[in-house]
C-alpha cells in the first residue's frame, strides 16, 4: 500500500523509532536512466518509489514505479523477488489491456534494474468522487442539482460494478481495490478537485493482483468486493446505498459473480471477528 | 537532401535517434544488399513502414534497444540489428528480420539511425547519406511522428502480434458496452498500440 508523501507518519514519544528521513527527495539512487531531474516523487510505499515523469515523448507523461533494493533481503533472493513482483505486474496489465480493461499501458521496463514505467492516467479518483459527493450531502445542498449528480453518480457506480466483474471474468484479481485505485480518466489528462464523473474507468495499481483460478475465484473476487466495501463505508456512512448499487451491477456483470457475492458474506463474518478480536 | 527528423527520447536525450521516411522506394534490392554486405555504411535499421501501426511501439523498440545498449546486454550483433528483433514478438533473429526489415518488395521504408558515442551522427550527415543511396521520395515527419504510422497494415500486424483472438471471441464493440456503458467508441488503433508494446516490454522474459 502506497502512502501519500505528504501523510504524517505516527510517532509514539519518548520510545520512537529515529524520525524517518524526509520524504521530499528520493532516499535511493535513482536507477538508469533515470536521473532527477524532469522526475517528481508522487508515492512511496512500503515496496515502491513512484514518480511521475515523461517517457518515449515529451508529450507522454508516465509513473516510473522503482523497487529498490533491500538491504535486508540477501541481495540474489531480493532481486528474484523484485524481478517477479515487476513482472507479474506487468503481465497482468497487458493481460487486462488485451481483454479490453482500461488500465495503464506498460511503457517500459528492466526487470534487473527493478523499473516499470506505465502510462500516466490522468482525471481522478473514485476517491475523489465519494469525497466531494459526500462533502455535499453534509452541506445538503440544492435539492434539484443533487437529484441530478445522484443520477449520474449511481450511473458512475454501475460502471465500477461491470468493470470489476470484467477483470474477474477474465481471470484477474486485484489485490488492493481501494476507491483510490480506480481512476475516471478524463480525455483531457489534467487531474482537478473533482474528476469528470462521465469519465473512462480505469483500474491503477496492480502491484498485488494475481490470476485468479477456478480453485481461488470465489476468494479473490469476494476480498476485492469487500476491500471496496471498506474503502466505501471508510468515507461516509452516507456512501452505503452507493456501494449497494456497486454491488447490484458487479452481481449482474459475469457468470461467476453471484458465488462470489455468496462468499463476499464468508469474507464479512471473518472481517467483523477480526476486527472484534481488536 | 533527405528529411530527417530527430527524437530525443526523455531521459536518452544524450542519444538522439535519426529517423526518414521514404515512400516509392524502387531500390529496396539494392539497400538490402548492402546490409547483408555488413556494407560498414549502411549502419541502419532499415524497417519496412507497413509493419509499423504508429510511433509509440517504435519509439518504444529504440528505447529497449537504447537500454539494452547501455547495459551492455544487446541479443543481437549491432544496436540496429537489436531494433528489429525487439519489433518482433518471438525470439527468432531471423525471422525479425524477414517480418520487420526491408524486403526487396519493400516500397515504404522507414531508416532509423543511432548515435553511439563515440560515433558523431548528425541528422545533416544522415539526411545527405540517404538522399544518396535511396531512390524514393522522402516524406516529411511531423513532431509526433504520427507519419510513421501512415502505411501500416493493419491486419497483417495484428497477425504477427496475434491480435485477433482477445476477448474469448467476443466481439470487440460488445465489450465496452458491457464495461464502460457505450459512453465511449473505442479506439481500436489505441488499443492495439497497447498491447503491443505491452508484448514487445515483456519479449522474452
Ligand atoms: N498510472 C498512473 N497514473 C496516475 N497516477 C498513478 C498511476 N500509478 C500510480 N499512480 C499514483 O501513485 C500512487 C502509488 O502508486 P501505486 O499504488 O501503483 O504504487 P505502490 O502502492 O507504491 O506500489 P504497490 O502497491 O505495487 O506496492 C497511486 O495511489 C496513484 O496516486
Ligand atoms: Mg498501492
Amino acid at each position: 500500500m502506497a502512502h501519500s508523501v505528504a501523510e504524517p507518519v505516527p510517532t509514539i514519544a519518548p520510545l520512537s523509532p529515529p524520525s524517518p528521513p524526509p520524504t521530499d527527495r528520493p532516499l535511493h539512487t535513482l536507477p538508469a536512466p533515470f536521473t532527477t531531474s524532469n522526475l517528481q516523487l508522487l508515492a512511496q510505499g512500503a515496496e515502491a518509489l513512484v514518480y511521475k515523469t515523461t517517457f518515449l515523448t515529451p508529450n507522454t507523461p508516465c509513473v516510473v514505479k522503482y523497487r529498490p533494493p533491500k538491504p535486508y533481503r540477501h541481495p540474489i533472493l531480493d532481486k528474484r523477488l523484485t524481478k517477479a513482483r515487476l513482472l507479474a505486474e506487468a503481465r497482468v496489465l497487458v493481460r487486462a489491456g488485451r481483454e479490453g480493461v482500461s488500465v495503464p499501458r506498460v511503457l517500459g521496463a528492466d526487470w534487473e534494474g527493478g523499473w516499470l514505467v506505465l502510462s500516466w492516467v490522468g482525471g481522478g479518483s473514485v476517491r475523489q468522487v465519494l469525497d466531494g459527493w459526500a462533502e455535499r450531502v453534509k452541506r445538503g445542498e440544492q435539492k434539484a442539482e443533487q437529484a441530478l449528480m445522484d443520477g449520474e453518480i449511481l450511473d458512475l457506480m454501475r460502471r465500477i460494478g461491470r468493470c470489476v466483474g470484467r477483470l474477474h471474468d477474465i481471470g484477474i484479481s486485484h489485490g488492493d481495490l481501494t476507491t483510490s485505485n480506480i481512476m475516471l480518466q478524463s480525455p483531457s489528462q489534467e487531474s482537478g478537485p473533482q474528476p469528470p464523473l462521465g469519465g473512462e474507468i480505469t483500474l491503477i495499481d496492480f502491484g498485488l493482483a494475481s490470476h485468479i483460478t477456478p480453485n481461488s475465484a470465489d476468494e479473490e473476487g469476494a476480498v476485492d468486493l469487500y476491500v471496496l466495501e471498506r474503502a466505501f463505508a471508510a468515507t461516509h456512512p452516507a456512501a452505503e446505498p452507493l456501494f449497494q448499487e456497486v454491488l447490484k451491477a458487479y452481481s449482474e456483470s459475469w457468470k461467476g459473480a453471484k458465488s462470489v457475492m455468496k462468499r463476499l458474506e464468508d469474507v464479512r463474518l471473518r472481517g467483523r471477528k477480526r476486527s472484534m478480536l481488536g | 537532401m533527405a528529411l530527417v527528423r530527430t527524437f530525443r527520447l526523455p531521459h536518452l536525450e544524450d542519444y538522439p535517434v535519426q529517423v526518414a521516411l521514404f515512400k516509392n522506394v524502387t531500390n529496396a534490392t539494392f539497400l538490402r544488399s548492402q546490409l547483408l554486405a555488413a556494407n560498414p555504411d549502411f549502419d541502419y535499421a532499415f524497417l519496412d513502414a507497413t509493419m509499423i501501426l504508429s510511433p509509440l511501439p517504435l519509439l518504444l523498440t529504440t528505447s529497449l534497444t537504447l537500454q539494452a545498449y547501455l547495459s551492455s546486454t544487446l541479443r543481437t550483433r549491432t544496436p540496429h540489428s537489436e531494433l528489429v528483433f525487439r519489433l518482433h514478438p518471438n525470439n527468432n533473429i531471423g525471422e525479425s528480420y524477414r517480418k520487420f526489415g526491408i524486403s526487396d518488395t519493400t516500397t515504404h521504408l522507414i531508416a532509423i539511425k543511432l548515435s553511439l558515442p563515440p560515433t558523431e551522427v548528425t541528422n545533416e550527415s544522415v539526411s545527405k547519406h540517404l538522399a544518396e543511396v535511396v531512390e524514393g521520395e522522402s516524406v516529411p515527419i511531423g513532431d509526433e511522428g504520427e507519419e510513421l504510422g501512415l502505411w501500416a497494415d493493419v491486419a497483417k500486424i495484428r497477425k504477427i502480434y496475434k491480435l485477433n483472438d482477445g476477448g474469448k471471441g467476443r466481439a470487440k464493440g460488445k465489450r465496452e458496452v458491457a464495461v464502460n456503458g457505450g459512453a465511449r467508441v473505442r479506439d481500436e488503433k489505441k488499443e492495439m498500440e497497447s498491447v503491443i508494446m505491452g508484448i514487445m516490454v515483456l519479449k522474452g522474459t
